[in-house]
């Protein structure tokens, strides 16, 4: 059951990777292919199973980019 | 697959007072997180309406007014405890705060720094400590540890001719009407929650009106130091926080 899920903003990421690096379940990975129009290479979501919706990649993203969202349970 | 629409809580996302902008950061600066910091803290006390920032010149000037909806002014280089004195006198229910980097308040800026500090002046300063000029290419800077190579000290700086490393909130700690003196970094995400508590802290000595509070934020600046941002994140542990010890230098509740 996923417990969270995040949402990034591509047009302003800048692809420093701070939140491949402090994510405690790894859920997101640099892409390889995938690059905005500033020409940075963008993280993606893989792992949607994984993610508790802890909010750190959120807070550690210098452009605040990353929306961090968590289903609550019923 | 449950229903997204009803029970979907936001966790954490962009501060309201935090503009979307591509400024003027590189790539894993660290100034893009502190401008976070400062935005979460303006909101938590409710003190947005009656903020007025004054940036001073360098990496500090171009992110914190393109990127804080707060007020804003300019200042020339290093006089920004200079303008805020003023402007604190003129406004006294106003929130102050002076950004500024480690060229204008550790060099250019010092004087002015260390008279608003004998003047016992009721405002806030957010230093940010990246050891390096960073907007005009990674020159020495007085906050450059000792062996570490810049544009201007190719060969690292030593002491015999570039001095020692100066250390800001140790210095404004040993001042009378200094309330608040703490370093903190945000390299790690519980030291980020703990550099909010500083600057919360810090905000909180000038409403209540106790005295000049200071907090150094330790920070990466990836081009200056030839570093890729992952790899200055172990730079910091392992050498910046070496040199720059984090913690509380100063925290009363009256000053005499």
């Amino acid at each position: 059951m996923p417990r969270g899920r995040i949402e990034i903003i591509e047009e302003y990421c800048k692809g420093c990777q701070l939140c491949v690096k402090f994510c405690p379940k790894d859920c997101i990975e640099i892409s390889t292919d995938k690059i905005n129009p500033n020409g940075y290479l963008l993280p993606i979501f893989v792992s949607e199973d994984e993610c508790t919706g802890c909010g750190i990649c959120g807070w550690m993203c210098p452009e605040c980019t990353i929306d961090v969202y968590r289903y609550i349970e019923n | 697959m449950k229903d997204k629409s009803s029970d979907v809580k936001k966790v954490t996302g962009r501060p309201d007072l935090r503009l979307l902008s591509l400024g003027m950061y590189c790539p894993g600066c660290h100034y893009g997180i502190i401008t976070r910091v400062i935005c979460e803290v303006i909101e938590e006390l409710g003190v947005a309406g009656k903020a007025i920032g004054l940036a001073g010149v360098g990496c500090s000037f171009g992110g914190a007014p393109m990127t804080i909806d707060i007020d804003w002014t300019s200042c020339p280089h290093g006089r920004a405890p200079a303008m805020a004195t003023a402007i604190k006198r003129i406004y006294p229910d106003a929130m102050v705060l002076t950004v500024q980097g480690d060229g204008d308040l550790g060099a250019i800026g010092l004087g002015c720094f260390m008279n608003a500090l004998v003047r016992g002046e009721n405002l806030t300063t957010i230093f940010l400590n990246n050891a390096v000029y960073g907007t005009t290419g990674g020159q020495m800077a007085p906050t450059t540890l000792l062996g570490m190579k810049t544009t201007t000290t190719p060969l690292g700086r030593d002491i015999q001719t570039n001095g020692y490393p100066l250390h800001v909130p140790e210095l404004a700690a040993t001042m009378r009407g200094v309330a608040y003196a703490a370093r903190c970094t945000v390299h790690t995400p519980a030291n980020f929650q703990k550099a909010k508590k500083s600057l919360k802290t810090a905000i909180q000595k000038q409403i209540d009106g106790i005295g000049y509070g200071i907090v150094e934020f330790v920070s990466a600046c990836p081009p200056g130091w030839g570093l890729k941002p992952l790899e200055c994140l172990d730079y910091i542990s392992e050498r910046m926080l070496e040199e720059y010890p984090l913690g509380e230098f100063k925290n009363v509740d009256k000053t005499d």
